[in-house]
Formats: C-alpha cells, structure tokens, sequence
C-alpha cells in the first residue's frame, strides 16, 4: 500500500542539504555574466531543487502513478500558458 | 376478495426527498442528490434574470434607433446578460445539478468522494452570485462580459469591482465540483466497473472537470489582476502606463475558451444517454467516443488565439490558433457521426428527450460548422465582432447545450422526482423552442454577414426585418422555456409516479428506486455488462 | 487509538480508498494552484523578456539579504513539515507536535521578514500606484515590475497565511489525539500544500531577486 512508505529523517536532512546547497549555488551564479544563460541557470536549480521537493518531501517517488499524471499535467499546463502567450509577444516584436 | 396489490410503480416509502424535511435538513445537507438540487433551483433562478436582460436587449433591437435604453445602459444590458448566463447558468448547469445527482448513481456510489465539499461549492456559488446580484443592482457593469482592459480595468466607471469578485468566487464553485468528480470517478466506481464500461456522460464530465481544474485558475488570476488594478492604479494591462492590454486576452481565453468545452461537453454526455436508450441501440464506437471528450478537453486549451485574430496578436501565433481551431472541430464531429451512426436502424422513439437530442446534433452541427468559418484567418476579420459570432455561440450554447441540458432534465426527471411529466406537454414544448430558436438566431447569421456589429443599440434601417423576426422568435422562446417550468412543478404533485425504469433505460441509475435512498443502493453494485447492452426490438415501455 | 468506525467517512469503502482519495485529491488541488500562479508567471514572463533593464533595476532595489534568508527559513520548513508526517506516521504524537509548531514558527518569520521587506519597499516609494517614484531609465515599466513583484509575493504570503493556520487548526487536532499511524490523512494533506507554497517561492526568489548581478 504507497503512502506508508516510511522515509528515513536521514533521507529528508539529505534533501535539506541538496535544498540549501541549491539555493547558494543560485545566489553565486547569478553575480556571474552569463547574458541570456543566467535564467537558464537559475531555473534549471530551481526546477531541481522543486522536484527533490516533490519527489522525497512530498512522497511522490512512493506515490500512486495517479498523482504523478496529475503533477505532470500542472506543469505541461504551466509551459503551455507560458510558452504560447509568449511566442505570441515575441513574434510582435519581430514585426 | 383480494386487495389489489401495491401497484408496481408507487413511490418508495422513504427516499431521499421526504427522508428529513425542514430547511435546515436543506441547508446543512451533504447528499449529492439534495445539493444538486439545490443548484437547480439556484442556476434556474439566475437563467430567467439572464433572460430578462435577453429580453431587454432584443426589445431594444426591434428599432433601428437606440430608442429604448442610452448606450451606456444598452452595454450594461448585454454585458449582465453574457455574465449571468455563463458563469452563472451554463457554466454549472450540467454539471452541478445532472452531473452532482447522477455521477455517484451512475458508478454505484453511496455520493462523491467530498460530500462536504459539494455542499460548500454550492454556498460559494451562492456568494459569487450575491456579489454579482450587488453589482447589477447598484448599477451593472458596462464591460462585456469579456472584462477587456485597459477599459474595465482603469476607465470604466462601474461596477466593474463587484462583478469580478463574484466572477472570482465563483470560479471556486467550478474547481470544486470539477475536483470532486475526478476523484470520485478514479477511486470510486463500483466492482466491475471499469474505464470502458463506464456511461458516456461520465466520460464526458471527466473531461469537463479536467478542463475546470486546468482553466479556471487562469481567468481567476486574470479577474484578480484586473482588480488590483483597479484598487491601487497600476498598469498591468493599461497601456498608458507600460502594461499590454493583450496579455490580459490571453489570460482570459486561456480559460474562456476552454469554459465553452465546459459548457457543451456534459451536454454532449447527456446526448449518448438519450440517443442510445431511445434507438435501443448501443452506441456506435463507444471508444471513439469516450476518447473525443477526452481530445476536446486536451485540445481546447490550444485554440484560444482565435478570440484574438484582430487584437495585435502576431500573425504567427495567429496561424498557429487557427490551424489548431480547425483541429478541434474533428473530435466533435466524431461525436455527431457517432450519434447519428447509433440511431441508423435503431428502433427510435420520438419521446421529449429524443426530442431534444435531435435538435441538439442539429444546431449544434450548424453552430460548429460556422464555428470553422471563424477559424478561418480571412473571414474572421470580416466577422469578428458582428452578429454571425452571436449567432454561431448561441447555436451551440441554446441550440446545443441548452437543448441537452432540458432533454436531460426530461430524461432523468422520473429517477430526480419519482414523477413522469406529461409526454404531450414536453414534445410541444420542445418543439415551440426549435422553431423560436431557429427564428431567433439563425436571421442573426444573415446580419453579421451583412455587417452588423455586436454590442450595439442602434443600427442601420436596412437590417431592421432580420432584427424583428429574431426578436419575434425570441419571444416564442420564452414561452417555450416557460411551460416546462410549470409542468415540471405540475408533474411533483400529479404525475403518474414512474417507478425504477419508465424508460427501460441501461444504467447502474436505473436500478435504484425512484426517487432513490439517501445512500442510492442497498448494496454496492456488482456489473458485468459493457455499456449500452441494448437491443434492437426490445420490449420497451412506450410510454 | 482511533477506530474504523469514527475516522471512515460513509461514503468510503475502507480506510485505504479513504486515503487514497485524500492525498490524490490534494494533487488535484495543487493543479489548481499551480495554474493560479501559472497566470503571474506568465504575464512576468513576457514583461521581463520585453523590458529586461527596466526589470533588472528593480531586482536590483530588492534586499538580496532578506529574500535569501526567507529562502532557507521555506525549504527549513519544509524539512520540518516532512519530519511532522513522519512522526504521524509513527505515531509520535509529541514529535508531531513539536514539529507543527516549528513549521509554523518558521513560517510566521517568513512572514515577518516580508512584513519588513515591504515596508522598506513603502519607504523607497517603490509600492506601485500614484506614489511610486524611481530614479531610473525607465520607471514605467521598472514600476511593472514591482506590481508583479507585490502580486506575486502577495499571493504567495496569502497563501502561507493560510498554511500557518492550517497547521495550528493540525496541531490542535494532533493535541487532542485526533491522529495515529492507521489514520493521519489531514497531516498528509496540509504537508502536501505546504510543500507547494515552498516550490512557489524557490521559484519566486531566482525571478524577483536575481535577475540582475548584485556584483
């Protein structure tokens, strides 16, 4: 039965440490010039450091597949509000 | 002499109307059946002040001359009328009253997955349409339901505030029932039950609550942002002080035009229900069918574009929305060949419901065809914006979805209410409100090709004849919608009750009482038939 | 000990549909938020790509300091919330307690650190509206960029709001001995969103804070 996978403390103090490592490593990134590579950069951190989250604090790793379809779904949803609205924007800006 | 026995089709006993009574047994209730009938007596309420400003907007029309109202209360009249009838009349109207009664009954359920919460999504919906009931009655809105800035959100001088608070309030309502029904239909359908034997009309409902869940969050950002725009003056959408007022489209119809699948597709569910028990037939490409809700839920998030083919969108992003409108025409097509495929050598009665779902495939039909027309990049810049869009959205929102709403009312009136309502009655009705449809919105294709602009209270003397015969027919309507409603109530205290199956009809429903117990069935259900196990020239009811 | 009879709810079959519905309907609903939030990052998404520098100077006005503090006082939280679900589940009622009410004490100082932030931002007269005032290239859309930064942030804040209370209302039921290891769905649950306003913020910060170099 999922859900009653019991995740070791170790495991979440891991994650803990990932979490707070991410975090410096985004702030030290950042004072560098990457020009158009620091949003990159930055969200690639974040989205690493939003799955550790999902996956190990919010068991998801354990999780029914039905909850992973749904997770998936949001952030498909999320690229595709975000993506299209901004071809369009973009593409007015080559006019 | 023996006493005749208890005839076959009484009342049950106790069930879940009579089984506690007192407002507070109302109010306090969390069985699905008694807050989905809570909702009905809300939506129709909201329905006929929704017609009354219909009303004054076609009275207005009968004139060439802005006579009856000045044009500023002339754009409170048809903004209140679009804002009223969608958020609050069609929007929930399916589901929140067919779907919150039938869902559980239909996959062997005792009630949702959140009965709690049911009940909360209909006091929340009773909050956002107190707010908007404030708002009309201090002044309205002059907006279009459509909200769009930088006019609604800096120049306008009404209501604006009051209205998106209760637009806001009652997106909830929509997540909330959207939410129950997923969860409800993936953890909680009866033994044997599985994916393909499940009814149409939860198939389709599972698509629609997809779409509340993924959309409504969007415009409710939207709403909320247009707001605080309001309050504190800042320029998100307002071009004057560096915001672009597109975004704010494109945070609208990513929602709205995912909303118009939420309005047709529990009709559409209804339509398979009554299609296949009255042809005794199966439905034809069960799977086809289940996966076009499916499709149309997917793909109805990737066509908004095409409300904003003249807004300054890029020509690209506008190609790109077109070709995808013209892809989402074809799950629905699938549907209405599927329909009329089922009912092909089926043994087809003409009952109301019937009725109904046949004038459904047909206007809907017509409102989707002329749905390509707008699709299409070079005619949309000549329709945009006039009468053949009015006419092609009510073609499918009162010429389909309206029409499925009442043919399911019909249909499940005897399970709602343990009562038939009288045939005659019902096919007279049905058919006074095809031909008041038709004579009320099909001139108003022949206006906007002719030029006619929407949202406006005067126009030129020569489309005078087509805006008489639409508000003819708009009045003819009226009194179609009219004699159901007493019927209906009629029919609660006399009519002849009906008893488990009038329509000898497949379904996990039927086979519990009519009216049913508070918990639907005794046992949970076991099933092992597939859907729709009809057969041609089977004994049916010809009632 | 809990016993079937009180913690099943009618409607369920058994314990086990019961949770299950629990945690997947909280999945549900993070869908919903995340697509509520979805609509800001958005509408920043464009605006930042359309008028970098006049965003880059506002990033800048921001306290880099305070946003990466609140940062590690979230995902600290979050470490904390995690250790509460573990202690329901091993029916550790005091650790469940003790862990609760760290998280909210961490949360209620993420609200207090913003609590300062903004009224630094009130004092600058970086607050957007008739009052905003910026000495830059381009303060018009220098001030869009503090409406999405007060939006954004705003909304998240509302959201922890929320989540505080939520815990307390959590940590009033685990006092009263409301939870066991057969049954702690509302723990779970709150966990669950609890997390979630934490993403949020791991991506705020990068957006808001770090657009420009700070070097």
């Amino acid at each position: 039965m999922s859900h009653d996978h019991i995740v070791s403390p170790k495991l979440y103090l891991g994650v803990l440490a990932i979490l707070l490592v991410g975090t410096a490593l985004t702030v030290a990134a950042a004072r560098v010039d990457l020009g158009g590579l620091n949003i990159v950069v930055a969200m690639s951190i974040a989205v690493v450091k939003a799955s550790f989250v999902v996956l190990y604090f919010m068991h998801l790793k354990y999780s029914h597949r039905l909850n992973w379809v749904f997770g998936a779904a949001a952030m498909l949803w999320l690229a595709l509000l975000i993506g299209l609205t901004w071809t369009d924007v973009a593409a007015r800006l080559i006019e | 002499m023996n006493a005749a026995p208890p005839a076959a089709n009484a009342l049950p006993k106790v069930h879940y109307l009579n089984v506690d009574y007192g407002i507070r047994s109302w109010l306090f209730t969390i069985d699905h059946k008694r807050i989905a009938l809570l909702y009905l007596g809300s939506i129709t309420l909201f329905f006929v002040l929704g017609g009354l400003f219909a009303t004054a907007i076609r009275l207005e029309l009968l004139t060439p001359a802005g006579d009856l109202f000045e044009s500023e209360t002339y754009n409170k009249m048809f903004t209140m009328h679009g804002v009223v009838m969608i958020f609050f009349f069609l929007i929930p109207s399916i589901p929140a009253t067919l779907g919150n009664f039938l869902v559980p009954m239909m996959i062997g359920a005792r009630d949702l997955a959140f009965p709690r919460i049911n009940l909360l999504s209909w006091y929340i919906y009773t909050l956002g349409g107190l707010f908007t009931l404030f708002a009309i009655l201090s002044g309205g809105v002059d907006t279009g339901w459509t909200f769009y800035t930088p006019y609604s959100s800096t120049y306008s001088n009404t209501n604006v505030m009051a209205t998106a608070v209760g637009v806001f309030i009652l997106g909830f309502s929509s997540i909330l029932t959207g939410f129950n029904f997923i969860i409800t239909i993936h953890k909680m359908r009866a033994p044997g039950l599985t994916w393909f034997r499940l009814p149409l009309f939860i198939w389709a409902h599972y698509a629609t609550s997809v779409i509340m869940i993924l959309g409504t969050p969007v415009v409710a950002i939207a709403i909320a942002l247009v707001g605080l725009e309001r309050l504190f003056h800042i320029g998100i959408f307002n071009p004057a002080l560096g915001g672009d007022p597109v975004l704010f489209q494109h945070l609208f119809w990513f929602y709205s035009h995912p909303a118009v699948y939420i309005m047709i597709l529990p009709s559409m569910g209804v339509i398979s229900e009554i299609v296949c028990c009255f042809s005794r037939k199966k439905i034809f490409g069960y799977s086809f069918v289940a996966f076009s809700s499916i499709a149309i839920a997917l793909l109805g998030f990737l066509v908004w574009g095409h409300h904003m083919f003249v807004s300054s969108q890029s020509m690209y992003a506008g190609m790109v929305f077109s070709i995808l409108s013209f892809l989402v025409a074809i799950p629905s097509a699938v549907k209405v060949f599927n329909w009329t495929a089922t009912m092909y050598k089926g043994s087809v009665m003409y009952n109301a419901p019937m009725l109904y779902a046949m004038g459904f495939i047909g206007l809907f039909t017509m409102g989707g065809l002329t749905g390509l027309f707008l699709s299409t990049l070079a005619t949309d810049v000549h329709l945009h914006d006039t009468y053949f869009v009015v006419a092609h959205f009510h073609y499918i929102m009162v010429g389909g979805a309206l029409m499925g709403y009442l043919g399911g009312i019909h249909f499940w009136w005897p399970k709602i209410s343990g009562r038939l309502y009288p045939e005659a009655w019902a096919r007279f009705s049905a058919l006074i409100i095809f031909v008041g449809f038709n004579l009320t919105f099909f001139p108003q294709f022949i206006l906007g090709y002719l030029g006619m602009p929407r949202r406006y209270h005067a126009y030129p003397e020569e489309f005078q004849v087509l805006n008489v015969m639409s508000t003819a027919g708009a009045s003819i309507l009226a009194v179609g919608y009219a004699i159901p409603l007493i019927y209906l109530f009629w029919s609660l205290r006399y009519g002849p009750a009906a008893g488990p199956n009038p329509w000898q009809a497949k379904g996990l429903e039927w086979q519990a009482s009519s009216p049913p117990p508070t918990h639907n069935f005794p046992e949970t259900p076991v099933v092992t038939e597939e859907a729709y196990e009809y057969y041609p020239g089977a004994e049916a009811d010809r009632v | 000990m809990s016993d079937q009879a009180t913690t099943l709810a009618p409607q369920f079959d058994d314990l086990a549909q019961q949770k299950e519905s629990a945690i997947f309907g909280m999945w549900v609903f993070l869908v919903t938020e995340v697509m509520f939030f979805g609509g800001m990052f958005a509408g920043y998404t464009v605006y930042r790509y359309r008028f970098h520098e006049a965003f880059t100077a506002g990033s800048d006005h921001l306290n880099l300091l305070l946003g990466g503090v609140n940062t590690a006082v979230l995902i600290l939280s979050s470490f904390t919330m995690a250790m509460a679900v573990h202690s329901a589940q091993l029916n550790r009622r005091r650790a469940l307690i003790v862990f609760l009410v760290l998280t909210m004490l961490l949360g209620s100082t993420f609200l207090g650190i913003k609590v300062v932030e903004y009224s630094h931002k009130f004092h600058e007269r970086l607050v957007p509206g008739p009052a905003f005032h910026f000495d830059g290239a381009d303060p018009q859309h220098t001030q869009l960029f503090f409406s999405f930064y007060f939006a954004m942030t705003g909304f998240h804040a509302l959201h922890m709001v929320i989540g505080v209370a939520l815990l307390a209302i959590m940590t009033g039921f685990a006092w009263r001995g409301r939870f066991s290891a057969e049954y702690y769905n509302p723990i779970e649950v709150s966990g669950l969103y609890w997390h979630f306003v934490d993403i949020v913020w791991i991506f705020l910060f990068p957006l808001l804070y770090l657009v420009g170099h700070h070097g």
